[in-house]
């Protein structure tokens, strides 16, 4: 179609592109796992993550002192499986942080398209608006705004995901600043294209894959944030297992059972460290020329 | 300089704005300020004399003008001004993010200096690899491995509270391993760049001592990318704060936010908000001016 289309690869090309790369083959792999995990955690967990079962409390995991053979990684403080709550834990994650980051792509790209292609006074308020929800201290923010309207699924994730709009907004504007430049554009405005279609149809795909990237890196952060915020209480409530949660429940049990914080977190590290990893690498496949930035 | 200095008023008005929103959102203060079986009368009393039965704009400009002169309301939950309650537990922040900051940057910049020139070394790789683990591992998780490590399985280092040196140092190392490899990336991408240029070769060429021609050329024009990594970071760091104070019981104004939020102790709260976004804001006009000072080239007009 463009010049600009034409250096970006297809979907599967691209996954092609990323599957050869050693590092995003691992990350790739244990993104499904998650995946099938959150899909289907029945299949995969050992046990109902609700049955309790008070003789077999705080029970190590296998290599420990106390254990039992059944629970690889040891019981929480009511005697239920580690292993089977984080394997049902990855939904609330992923549900949690993917729509969230929906919501701030949407409402940030419409905005940051927007402001970029009008310019002007338009532009430049919201401009203003983005820095100067940036300056707050998003963490703090959006606890407080929970504990006023209440930690509700639907809740979280609007509130989560207008936390990050100011973020996409930025990246689109930019990238639009330069895509409106370009030959292409100049031809469908003079073919008296209208505003909203130049913006959705010709300059939204060619702005896709920064916005992207930028998406995965916001999963990342999305997913930090829904699990500091169920550390903190301020989550999905229990006794639906959450990751955040879970750690915070150890916490009280730390000096008699380890293992209750320390999975699951480990859970969190590993699928934060992928969605950052899977940014580099999408990165580097669609733009091979940032490649050793 | 002036004009800086004048785009600062919106974000502020809008900062206070949006801190006293959320109180205003909160709902009914009568509800909780007063008994359950409160008669409508007294409640509507109450509300004329606390002016809360004027319209929102009205309120909103009587909070600003008492925000100004540091007024900010009683606390619910205890009889005190909300703003010495936050006082008196800034110090223990303050102490808890200067060590933390100042870890981070006696471990970050020599790391990433190190890493940027022996680029491809181990150091370059093991810098690499910290800065992302650091930006990967959850504040609140580092924390809880940290009193594993520390106060379960060694006993080396007590599990909280804030008095001695021992107890500071998991928490400062805590808050501040993300901006340790933070700053060692960032520190490492500027010196790369930094080395490259035209003005090393000449210190080079003019005989310096390579520790000269890294420390100081190179790492004084490499430094002003940092410079704005670390202020816009204070951000970040106030997000560590309320983690890292919950799980190492620092008494600080991160626990105090989260104990207001459980209490409904909105004022205290609304308090907090404002003064983190406030304090945020003047750190980066902060930076914004030390670049003038740094680089004589950017001038504000």
């Amino acid at each position: 179609m463009t010049m600009a289309a034409d250096i970006r690869p297809g979907g599967g090309a691209l996954m092609r592109r990323l599957w050869r790369g050693g590092s995003s083959k691992a990350s790739l792999l244990f993104l499904g796992l998650i995946v099938l995990c959150a899909v289907a955690p029945s299949l995969l967990a050992p046990f109902d993550p609700y049955q309790q079962d008070l003789t077999k409390r705080l029970l190590g995991p296998v290599f420990s002192e106390r254990y039992d053979a059944a629970h690889l990684l040891g019981t929480d403080q009511l005697g239920r499986d580690v292993l089977s709550r984080i394997i049902h834990g990855a939904q609330i994650t992923l549900l949690v942080s993917a729509l969230a980051v929906a919501v701030s792509a949407i409402a940030g790209t419409v905005v940051g398209l927007f402001a970029g292609y009008r310019g002007g006074w338009i532009d430049l308020v919201i401009m203003r608006i983005i820095d100067m929800q940036l300056a707050f201290p998003v963490m703090l923010l959006v606890i407080a705004v929970v504990a006023v309207v209440g930690p509700s699924l639907v809740n979280l994730i609007l509130i989560m995901g207008l936390s990050g709009w100011p973020r996409f907004a930025r990246v689109a504007r930019g990238s639009v600043l330069s895509a409106k430049e370009m030959d292409y554009v100049d031809a469908a405005r003079a073919v008296g294209t209208g505003r909203w279609r130049i913006m959705f149809h010709h300059i939204l795909p060619n702005i896709m894959s920064a916005l992207i990237v930028y998406a995965s890196f916001e999963l990342a952060r999305m997913i930090l944030l829904e699990a500091s915020l169920s550390f903190l209480g301020l989550g999905v409530q229990p006794p639906i297992p959450t990751w955040g949660g879970m750690i915070n429940d150890g916490r009280q049990y730390i000096f008699q059972a380890w293992s209750v914080s320390f999975f699951p977190g480990l859970a969190i590290l590993a699928l934060i460290l992928t969605f950052n990893m899977l940014g580099d690498d999408l990165r580097d496949a669609l733009d091979p020329r940032l490649a050793n930035e | 300089m002036i004009r800086r200095l004048l785009a600062t008023v919106p974000v502020l008005i809008g900062i206070s704005f949006i801190s006293f929103a959320l109180i205003y959102l909160s709902g009914d203060p009568t509800d909780f300020l007063l008994p359950v079986n409160t008669p409508e009368e007294t409640r509507r009393a109450f509300r004329a004399a606390q002016g809360l039965d004027q319209p929102f704009l009205v309120q909103f400009l009587d909070f600003l003008a008492k925000a100004i002169t540091g007024d900010f309301g009683t606390s619910l939950r205890f009889q005190q001004s909300a703003g010495s309650l936050v006082w008196e537990r800034l110090g223990a922040t303050g102490e808890l993010a200067l060590a933390a900051m100042v870890i981070a940057l006696a471990i970050g910049i020599p790391g990433g200096t190190i890493a940027a020139y022996r680029y491809g070394s181990v150091t370059d790789r093991a810098v690499r690899a910290i800065s992302l683990l650091g930006q990967a591992v959850p504040n609140f998780y580092l924390g809880v491995v940290a009193v594993i490590v520390c106060a379960v399985w060694l006993r080396i280092l007590p599990s909280g509270g804030r008095g001695t040196v021992e107890q500071l140092i998991l928490p400062a190392f805590t808050l501040g391993f993300g901006l340790v490899a933070l700053i060692a990336r960032v520190t490492r991408s500027c010196m790369l760049d930094a080395l490259r240029q035209d003005y090393i070769r000449t210190a080079r060429a003019k005989g310096l001592g390579e520790n000269r021609v890294v420390w100081k050329h190179a790492l004084r024009n490499a430094f002003i990318p940092v410079l704005t990594i670390i202020g816009l970071q204070f951000g970040l760091l106030l997000n560590g704060v309320v983690v890292t104070e919950i799980v190492l019981s620092w008494p600080g104004i991160g626990r105090l936010a989260i104990q207001s939020i459980y209490a409904r102790d909105f004022p205290v709260v609304q308090t907090i908000v404002f003064l983190s976004a406030f304090t945020f804001v003047m750190l980066n006009l902060m930076v914004d001016l030390l670049y003038v000072v740094l680089d004589p080239r950017i001038s504000y007009k």
